[in-house]
């Protein structure tokens, strides 16, 4: 898809003010976060598992090279077919030639963020393949043509009423009278339109939310258990991975799985957890006749040993999103990307360069939530941090912020110009922001002010009132001394 | 060079490795032939009994029905009243699977047919080989005689599951699995089922019976020893 991630600005100033999308973001905000509370309560060992997981795949990624080949061994011995590739275009490459191999018409598709990143539905779609999107959200998303919104809820930006005005928009072949105003009415006609294609189709294509090492599998894990008809039915099933999603041995994979749902629905387990090992055996009266991975490398292996290695212990949960004040305040959409909130924040630079999303590590409040709801403990705030100062040094952020922190760090490098200016700058503000306590506009913070107010300073800076309290403390220490 | 060359390349320069160092090596190939156990949650370290009222209140939470019955001769009649309960017709599906194939079906009135699902199946048996009771989440394995899509295609999804089989923890578990299959070997499909269908795509109101099963229902069997025949 055409990034917009460089126009995150205007893309969030829209998505303030566009009723429908805030009217979702309602729907949402809170559940997704206080469901996640109840779940890690619920299990005393949370936390402990949390730090296991981390520390599962932080041994993963310091052997990755090895894993990675005895994967590829073991698929291989249980007749699958693994497939490496480096860039997005290889991976498209590679999928078409499958589909064109099998003499495919239609392809049915589980939920995979992957496939997003690397706009596989157009590719497929320009080379004559119908697609059918398969998860719900998803489904919905296809049919508005839109790009997702949320890496576990492709359509929460969306409300009832479009989803109704959508289907009855597409599924013409159905009677107009028909009520759709329930959320169960709307998932049975979905489910009606899309067996019919699961039934259909010539080739399915899922992600992985792991694949292992000790065993060539692939997991899925969903709850409405599309992945599993998109995998089961066809003749073809294509796993469309990514290096790093590699876990050792089952037991790994399970321990990981106790903190994936906990993390991102509140679920103390997905409904659907799905291991496929190789094609069809000799016997089997179901299953896919041909089963192939694809590898795809698309800048991790760049992120090995750089600033962003932790970002490869990501497992996708979502959790960042879900407490982020910024995400659940702009939506998905605003990012400009396949990937949002905190994580996409720090991946997306990564993925299509810092020139192009450079002002989404800005998209932070840095309250560091995201960090403290991360199972894998990553340390997202950090990482936007070093992507700030990356945008900084390629000469992408604007002029006037350059010059500023420019003047800035030669005033602090000289304590006694700081010193000056500060105490100049503080009188001016103090008495600027003495009506309203708070300020709503400041030379140079117009976007920062926006939509926030910054309180107003007493008047005096920091240094100064310490040499005060410095003062005042003396004095008393000396008064106690004297008895007083 | 191949994409793989390039990748794995990649990789070692990132970790400033060369992929022969006996040390790392020793370390992978260890764990992947003892796939060592992590951290196992109290829960999952029961009595039986209590592993087996945790896993009925996990499956129930999700809207199942879990049924316990005391052995595979009364199994029949149990899933007849159970269709009865859903107000359902006295019709299913289920696969070859020697513990379902070995039961007396006499006086149910129930019509069996066998084999994978077609897209028609109103209501599946099938039988978990196993169970992970921390999360209520049945283990159904794939093969010969337990089509997968019997799990996936019905409105309604019957399973039966023998006590026995029934572990506190994924991990023990996965062990039960490789002692009939091997160590690194997997059957082609293992599904984990931890409740009926469901999304919660649209307004986050959660509906069931998205693309799989409505309806779950669980039959746990305390004594698993094969029931003689009539004939
Ligand atoms: S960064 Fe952490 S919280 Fe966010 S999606 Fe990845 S694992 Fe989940």
């Amino acid at each position: 898809m055409q990034p917009t991630s460089h126009s995150f600005k205007q893309n969030a100033s829209a998505a303030l003010i566009d009723a429908d999308l805030q009217r979702a973001l309602g729907h949402a905000r809170g559940g997704f976060s206080t469901k996640r509370a109840m779940a890690r309560d619920l299990l005393p060992e949370f936390d402990a598992l949390c730090e296991q997981a981390k520390q599962i795949k932080d041994h993963t990624i310091a052997h990755l090279d090895l894993y990675l080949e005895a994967y590829e061994q073991k698929v291989i011995e249980t007749g699958g077919q693994v497939h490496w590739a480096t860039t997005a275009e290889d991976a498209r490459q590679i999928i078409l030639g499958i589909c064109k191999e099998a003499g495919a018409k239609l392809v049915t598709k589980g939920k995979s963020m992957v496939a997003e990143e690397i706009s596989l539905n157009g590719a497929l779609e320009g080379a004559g393949y119908e697609v059918a999107e398969t998860d719900l959200g998803e489904y919905i998303i296809q049919i508005r043509n839109e790009a997702p919104s949320h890496i576990i809820a492709p359509a929460v930006h969306l409300n009832r009423d479009q989803v109704e005005a959508d289907f009855r928009r597409v599924h013409k072949h159905l009677p107009e009278g028909r009520s759709l105003t329930e959320p169960t009415e709307l998932v049975s006609e979905a489910r009606g339109i899309l067996r019919e294609k699961f039934l259909a189709a010539d080739v399915g294509i899922t992600g992985a939310n792991f694949i292992i090492a000790e065993t060539g599998t692939s997991v899925i894990v969903t709850n409405e258990g599309n992945g599993d008809l998109t995998q089961l039915l066809p003749r073809i099933h294509i796993v469309l991975t990514t290096i790093e999603k590699v876990v050792p041995t089952l037991s790994d994979v399970s321990a990981i799985l106790r903190v994936l749902a906990r993390s991102a629905t509140g679920q103390e387990i997905s409904m659907y957890t799905t291991f496929s090992t190789g094609p069809r055996r000799p016997g089997d009266p179901d299953g896919p006749e041909e089963y192939h991975v694809v590898l795809l490398d698309n800048g991790r292996t760049e992120m090995i040993g750089s600033d962003f290695q932790d970002m490869l212990r990501c497992i996708r949960c979502g959790s960042c999103m879900n407490h982020c004040p910024v995400y659940s305040a702009v939506g998905g959409h605003s990012y400009g990307w396949v990937y949002p909130g905190p994580m996409g924040a720090v991946l997306t630079p990564q993925l299509i360069g810092v020139h192009e999303a450079g002002s989404l590590p800005n998209a932070s409040t840095f309250c560091g939530r995201c960090e403290a709801v991360c199972p894998m403990k990553i340390p997202l705030p950090k990482m936007m941090r070093h992507w700030r100062e990356r945008e900084y040094d390629a000469g992408d952020s604007p002029w006037l912020q350059r010059m500023a922190i420019r003047g800035w760090s030669y005033a602090a490098k000289r304590p006694k110009l700081y010193r000056f200016f500060a105490n100049a700058a503080m009188g001016v503000m103090g008495e600027w922001g003495k009506a309203r306590g708070n300020f709503r506009w400041l030379p140079l913070a117009g976007a920062w002010l926006k939509y926030r107010d910054l309180p107003a300073p007493p008047g005096r800076t920091f240094q100064s009132q310490w040499k005060s309290e410095l003062k005042r403390r003396r004095i008393e220490a000396e008064m106690q001394e004297l008895g007083l | 060079m191949s994409a793989r060359d390039k990748v794995i390349g990649a990789i070692r320069a990132g970790l400033g490795a060369r992929g022969d160092e006996p040390g790392r090596r020793g370390q992978v190939r260890a764990r992947l032939e003892r796939s060592p156990h992590g951290l196992i949650p109290a829960r999952a370290r029961q009595t039986k009994p209590e592993l087996i009222a945790q896993f009925a209140r996990m499956l129930e939470a999700q809207t199942a029905v879990v049924r316990t019955v005391e052995n595979l001769k009364a199994l029949p009649q149990a899933i007849a009243e159970q269709l009865a309960a859903f107000n359902l017709p006295a019709r299913l599906r289920h696969g070859d699977d020697p513990v379902i194939a070995g039961l007396d079906w006499e006086g149910t009135m129930i019509e069996r047919e066998t084999g994978p699902a077609i897209g028609t199946d109103a209501i599946s048996l099938s039988r978990a080989s196993l169970a992970a009771s921390e999360t209520g989440t049945l283990i159904l394995t794939s093969g010969a005689d337990n089509p997968s899509t019997l799990n996936f295609l019905p409105d309604t999804h019957f399973v039966v599951l023998l006590a026995e089989n029934l572990h506190g923890s994924y991990e023990e578990a996965w062990d039960a699995l490789r002692t009939t299959y091997g160590r690194g070997a997997m059957p082609r499909t293992v599904n984990f089922v931890s409740g009926p269908s469901a999304t919660a795509d649209i307004e986050h109101t959660l509906v069931r019976g998205a693309h799989g099963p409505r309806r779950l229902a669980v039959f746990v069997v305390l004594n698993g020893q094969p029931t003689r025949r009539k004939n």
